[in-house]
């Protein structure tokens, strides 16, 4: 469905960022991208939704498909109107609008009035929580209060894939959890697909079918969650079992130690 | 002081604040959509208005006055929607102050092309109201034994309802539409509104045509009192310091600034010989209607510098 070739992006002209990334995510399935700080991540999904063009950023090689249709050229408004919603970085909610109203402008794209309704039904079916404070102002949420508007609000558009940058930054342990369940289960009940960025590559690989690791604009590794959650250089960088106690880079891991046994 | 009249003077400036409130508000809903400070809103007031007495009068198309309105509100729009997509969408990126000017050569642009087309001379404007039968409201209470009678022309009392009904409508415009909807969220943050599919230039687009509508009835209400020639644009002097006494952003803070400037230039006319230094310098205070609305600015913005009502960030993640 969603088919990222070989891209390469450059901020203000000159600051190579992405250097030739390629990542798929096929129908109904969660995919996850994860890397460290700067990695890239945020840059590659802006990159699909057509953001990149607001901070001068332009994709100079390569191309983004999604069924079929090249996204690398649209407008962001026009990419969510195909079906690819987002939920931010840092949630990004409209402060000064109610939680009810931030969820409806999500649905702004198709306008009608019953399936507006229909829809908010259907997000306060995910996060039964919202409901009692559909009036309240969003910039007065909890953080984790504020994940859910900005998940719900993606889904508003009813759409058929959902990037998702960090759900889980700046939030409670318990609640990283119990968001990343949400989201297994409206992936499972709606069947929509999810590319999901996180740094915590814990519960991401938890909940992700296949999942890509970067590094400074590369793809370094990439498979199926589970091997990948089984992988011992993952393990030792990015779930924090490693006995030395230190921060490496996944470069240094795959150089002094053992070589490649995932890339075969 | 002549307390008698007081009433007389509070409540002429109140009203007389209706359409300086409703102007105001043309001035803040561009600013909230984009952050643009439009100093060329009292030039697309005189043009509405000029377009509405071309319309209505027999040395124009003589339209019965309705119409007349109506052809001239779609010139407003038509002029609200040619700024936006042909001076300032253009100009998108380039730095704020760049666009602010841009406004600002707009309504020195805009003024010639009035003479242009309009001439020089002072026209007639239709009367809409009538004149003769002014008001007679009696206070229910009195004044050294006086009943407290206040007098208020037709067109002060319908200029001030027409203008507040306007400020209703659109409120309710922006608060139950979908329309108002995706205005609201882009005035937040344009970068959110295009993630969410908003197009966000159809919104600027939107913001700029009401701003047409906004400034033409604004235009006729003022200039079915005064009259119409090309100095109907100083009336956004009162109106500017109402926007930034109000707060910028602030719908209601727009309205009640405008009120609050009508009332004070209002109140300074009040005959006050007994209260001054001297006779000379109450004549001064009595002609000091323009520079009022600034001192009471000046005084606000000390104590508040974002307007009595500007919108509180929240600062939150
Ligand atoms: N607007 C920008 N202009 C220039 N460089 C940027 C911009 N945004 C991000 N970068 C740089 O691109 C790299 C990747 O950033 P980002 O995609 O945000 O990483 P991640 O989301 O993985 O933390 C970083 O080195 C960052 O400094
Ligand atoms: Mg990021």
């Amino acid at each position: 469905m969603l088919k990222v070739n070989n891209i390469e992006v450059v901020y203000s002209d000159v600051i190579l960022v992405l250097r030739g990334i390629s990542l798929e995510v096929g129908d109904g399935q969660i995919v996850a991208l994860l890397g460290a700080n700067g990695a890239g991540k945020t840059t590659t999904l802006k990159a699909i939704s057509g953001l990149l063009k607001r901070e001068d950023g332009a994709i100079t090689r390569g191309s983004i498909e999604f069924d079929g249709v090249r996204l690398d050229k649209l407008p962001p408004e026009e990419i969510t109107r195909l079906g690819v919603s987002q939920v931010l970085e840092g949630r990004r909610l409209f402060q000064h609008l109610t939680t009810e109203e931030n969820l409806r402008t999500g649905a702004l794209v198709n306008g009608n009035r019953a399936e507006t309704r229909r829809l908010l039904e259907q997000v306060y079916h995910y996060f039964p929580a919202l409901k009692n404070l559909r009036h309240r102002t969003a910039g007065y949420l909890s953080g984790g209060e504020q994940q859910m508007v900005a998940i719900g609000r993606a889904l508003m558009a009813n759409p058929r894939l959902i990037l998702m940058d960090e759900p889980s930054l700046g939030l409670a342990p318990l609640l990283v959890q119990n968001i990343f369940d949400i989201i297994r289960r409206i992936n499972q009940e709606s069947g929509v697909s999810i590319l999901l960025v996180e740094q915590n590559a814990n519960v991401a690989l938890k909940t992700a079918e296949y999942a890509y690791v970067m590094e400074t604009g590369r793809i370094v590794l990439d498979g199926p969650a589970t091997e990948l959650a089984q992988n011992a250089d993952i393990k030792e960088f990015y779930l924090g079992l490693t006995q030395l106690g230190e921060r490496k880079s996944y470069r240094d891991v795959k150089h002094y130690k053992r070589r490649k046994r995932w890339l075969g | 002081m002549n307390w008698q009249l007081l009433p007389q003077f509070a409540i002429t400036g109140l009203l007389n604040g209706g359409p300086i409130a409703l102007i105001a508000l043309g001035i803040v809903l561009i600013f909230k959509s984009s952050e643009i400070f439009n100093f060329a809103q009292g030039q697309m007031l005189l043009i509405g208005t000029m377009a509405t007495w071309w319309f209505a009068s027999p040395e124009g198309m003589g339209l019965p006055l309705p119409l007349a309105i109506l052809a001239a509100l779609g010139v407003s729009i038509l002029l609200g929607l040619a700024i936006e997509r042909f001076t300032l969408r253009p100009m998108t990126g380039q730095p704020l102050l760049s666009i602010i000017l841009m406004t600002l050569a707009l309504s020195q642009f805009l003024q010639g092309l009035t003479i242009l087309i309009f001439g020089t001379v002072q026209r007639n404007f239709p009367v809409i109201f009538e004149v003769t039968n002014p008001y007679k409201i009696t206070l229910p209470f009195q004044y050294n034994g006086n009943p407290i009678i206040v007098i208020l022309k037709q067109n002060l009392v319908w200029s001030f309802i027409i203008a507040m009904v306007c400020v209703l409508v659109l409120w309710v415009f922006f608060q139950y539409t979908n329309t108002g909807l995706a205005m609201r969220a882009t005035a937040e943050d344009h970068e959110t509104a295009q993630s969410v599919g908003i197009r966000i230039n159809r919104v600027f687009g939107i913001s700029w045509a009401i701003a047409g509508i906004i400034a033409n009835i604004g235009g006729i209400l003022i200039a079915t009192a005064s009259g119409l020639d090309l100095s109907l644009p100083v009336v956004v002097l009162a109106a500017f310091p109402a926007v930034l006494l109000g707060g910028l952003e602030s719908i209601p803070g727009a309205v009640v600034g405008g009120l609050v400037i009508g009332l004070a230039q209002g109140l300074v006319g009040l005959p006050n010989n007994d209260f001054f230094l001297g006779p000379e310098m109450a004549q001064a205070v009595r002609n000091s209607a323009e520079i009022v609305p600034y001192i009471i600015l000046l005084v606000v913005l000390l104590f508040r510098p974002d307007g009595l009502f500007g919108q509180k960030r929240i600062e939150r993640i």
